[in-house]
């Protein structure tokens, strides 16, 4: 059974930003472990020899070229923002960059 | 306000070895974004460079700008850089506004290129071989701005404002290895190797490579080990340094700040910082982010990059020649002194000379032409010097005019300012202002004759032997002569006729 702390799980929630209680800390931290070993056992099924797919399709170098198409209006870009000022989206100020 | 305490920075690299990383970002000159046909534009009203795919709206699906792979393999390969013959890129999972995809769409362990080194010379002489470990293609955040705050910054805003016009703008970022050995010259290295990025990226017209628009953007590396010691010590990475002043800056603070701390037996904690240009200091940001909590996973909307040869050769033989070796040759076939070749790179007019000097004028010349009278024209008038509508080939047509005594150089700015008033090409402003060198001895001789007989005085101190009393001769002749005589000859012609 793989070790998922209760720690492993709040660093988890908050890369999600997802809040978690106490409570569902401990129960999620189970369930958690039950999945990485499962996803485990799929790795034990595949023998080295069979490459990564991250494509359902094998194809390469499928470009666009660099040709201008119309974009959408400001005011069509923001129909749809909870909340926007001056031309832009209006977000929470969250610190992380600066 | 700073409250580090600093330890000065002999004693600094007096016990400590200073290792440096560097992390440039280049923001493509496509016409479009590197996922979709939105315009590349800087300056535009906000939100008007935006469609579904670069603001990330459901069921849209993105597509590889075909010149943006170009130019990023141009780029690795003019770093000497490997082209990895599978490309693919991947979702880097965070969460912040400056991307509403909730990811940024860049490369991980499969970047585009690879393996490459640049040589790099410091204005001692010293060089230095700088590694680079990947240059990897990834797109551009939107700009934020934080409202509310006392400066505009995060802390005390209320909230922010974001524009994703840049959102999806094609990037490259070139990340070198750590750089050892550099020792009190690691500062003035990594300004050295950013200004050697810019001017290749420059060169090869891949980007508008103008540090101030945030085109060429650096994050620094920096980390200290006891002299001696095998194993590296704990980095920092200040990011914000965005011209070549605070790249050299920034880095020797942190060399100064981390030393002051382990030498205290403290730690160094590993961490993003923030340098602060206006007050010359760095700040503490987030800690650093494992590259395991941005949950990289192979972007399942696109298919891999797999050059083949035929077109990585295309682009490595369509490479401008290095900019720091086409000074090197420039510099040495013109036999400029060191003062001479730097004013003229500083401003920016090596094309123009060498073009110039191409067309038939002499280095000198085409030099003087650029530095001095050009270059006040379009400083008088408050534009790029490069956006005067005159040609190299005009300049070097006016010089021979110069060389071949038929113009004077007053007479030969004249011509230039007809060229610049759009007078056509200079043997019709020559025609139309009338422009002649009078040749005509006869009627310099005239002029002569008439102006030392108007000046009795200046006559008599000729005879004397004072030759410098010509000169009011001279003005009065040239005068007459609407300015347009060779003013050498006249001076000679006085003095033969005074003493005649
Ligand atoms: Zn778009």
């Amino acid at each position: 059974m793989s070790e998922i702390t209760p720690d492993t799980v709040r660093h988890l929630a908050s890369l999600a930003r997802i809040l978690v209680t106490d409570a569902e800390v401990e129960k999620l931290a189970g369930e958690l472990a039950v999945i990485v070993d499962s996803v485990a056992k799929v790795n034990q099924a595949v023998s080295k020899d069979v490459v990564a797919t991250s494509h359902p399709i094998p194809m390469a170098n499928v470009f666009r070229e660099d040709v201008v198409r119309p974009s959408l209006s400001q005011s069509q870009a923001l129909s749809a923002a909870p909340d926007s000022a001056e031309g832009r989206f209006r977000v929470a100020a969250i610190l992380d960059e600066e | 306000m700073a409250k580090d305490n600093l330890l000065s920075y002999e004693a600094a690299l007096e016990q400590f070895e200073v290792v440096i990383g560097l992390e440039v970002h280049v923001e493509l000159n496509t016409k479009t974004k590197m996922f979709c046909g939105c315009a590349n534009e800087f300056g535009s009203e906000p939100n008007t460079n935006v469609c579904p795919v670069c603001l990330g709206l459901p069921g849209s699906l993105p597509a590889v700008n075909k010149k943006a792979v170009e130019s990023s393999m141009a780029i690795g390969l003019a770093l000497g850089c490997k082209i990895a013959p599978t490309g693919r890129f991947a979702r880097k999972n965070y969460f912040y506004p400056d991307l509403s995809k909730n990811f940024q769409t860049s490369q991980y362990d499969e970047p585009i290129a690879y393996d490459g080194e640049i040589t790099i010379e410091l204005d001692s002489g010293e060089s230095f071989v700088v590694q680079i470990e990947r240059a990897h293609m990834e797109e551009d955040a939107g700009k934020l701005t934080h409202v509310g705050g006392a400066t505009g910054r995060i802390q005390g805003a209320e909230y922010s404002l974001v524009d994703y016009n840049r959102a999806g703008v094609p990037l490259v970022e070139i990340v070198t290895r750590p750089v050892f050995g550099a020792g009190d010259k690691a500062p003035e290295l990594a300004a050295a190797y950013v200004r050697a990025i810019r001017d290749i990226v420059k060169s090869m017209d891949v980007s508008d490579a103008k540090m101030e628009r945030g085109n060429v953007r650096c994050d620094a590396n920096v980390s200290l080990r006891k002299k001696g010691a095998e194993k590296l010590g704990t980095r920092t990475e200040t990011k914000n340094v965005n011209s070549l002043r605070s790249i050299e800056n920034a880095v020797r603070y942190e060399i100064q700040r981390q030393a002051y701390i382990l030498s205290q037996g403290g730690t160094i904690t590993q961490e993003t910082r923030h340098w602060h240009e206006d007050r010359g200091y760095t700040s503490a940001g987030r800690p650093k982010s494992d590259a395991d909590d941005y949950r990289y996973f192979p972007e399942p909307d696109l298919v891999p990059v797999q050059p083949d040869i035929a077109w990585i050769e295309s682009i490595r033989s369509a490479l401008p020649e290095n900019p720091a070796a086409r000074r090197k040759r420039l510099q040495s076939a013109w036999g400029f002194s060191e003062l001479e070749f730097r004013d003229v790179v500083n401003s920016d007019l090596l094309d123009q000379v060498e073009a110039t000097v191409a067309a038939g004028a002499s280095p000198q010349a085409a030099r003087k032409w650029w530095t001095g009278e050009l270059a006040r024209v379009a400083n008088a008038s408050e534009i790029e010097i490069s956006a005067l509508q005159i040609t190299p080939e005009q300049v070097a047509a006016i010089q021979k005019l110069i060389d071949a005594g038929d113009l004077t150089d007053r007479m030969a700015r004249e011509v230039v300012a007809g060229v610049l008033a759009g007078e056509g090409e200079p043997a019709a402003v020559i025609e139309k202002r009338g422009l002649k060198v009078v040749t005509d001895e006869g009627a310099l001789i005239a002029a002569i004759d008439e102006a030392l007989a108007k000046q009795p005085d200046v006559l008599e101190k000729i005879r004397e032997g004072k030759v410098q009393a010509a000169g009011a001769v001279i003005g009065a002749v040239m005068q007459a002569m609407k300015g347009q005589a060779d003013a050498a000859r006249v001076r000679e012609l006085i003095l033969e006729r005074a003493n005649s």
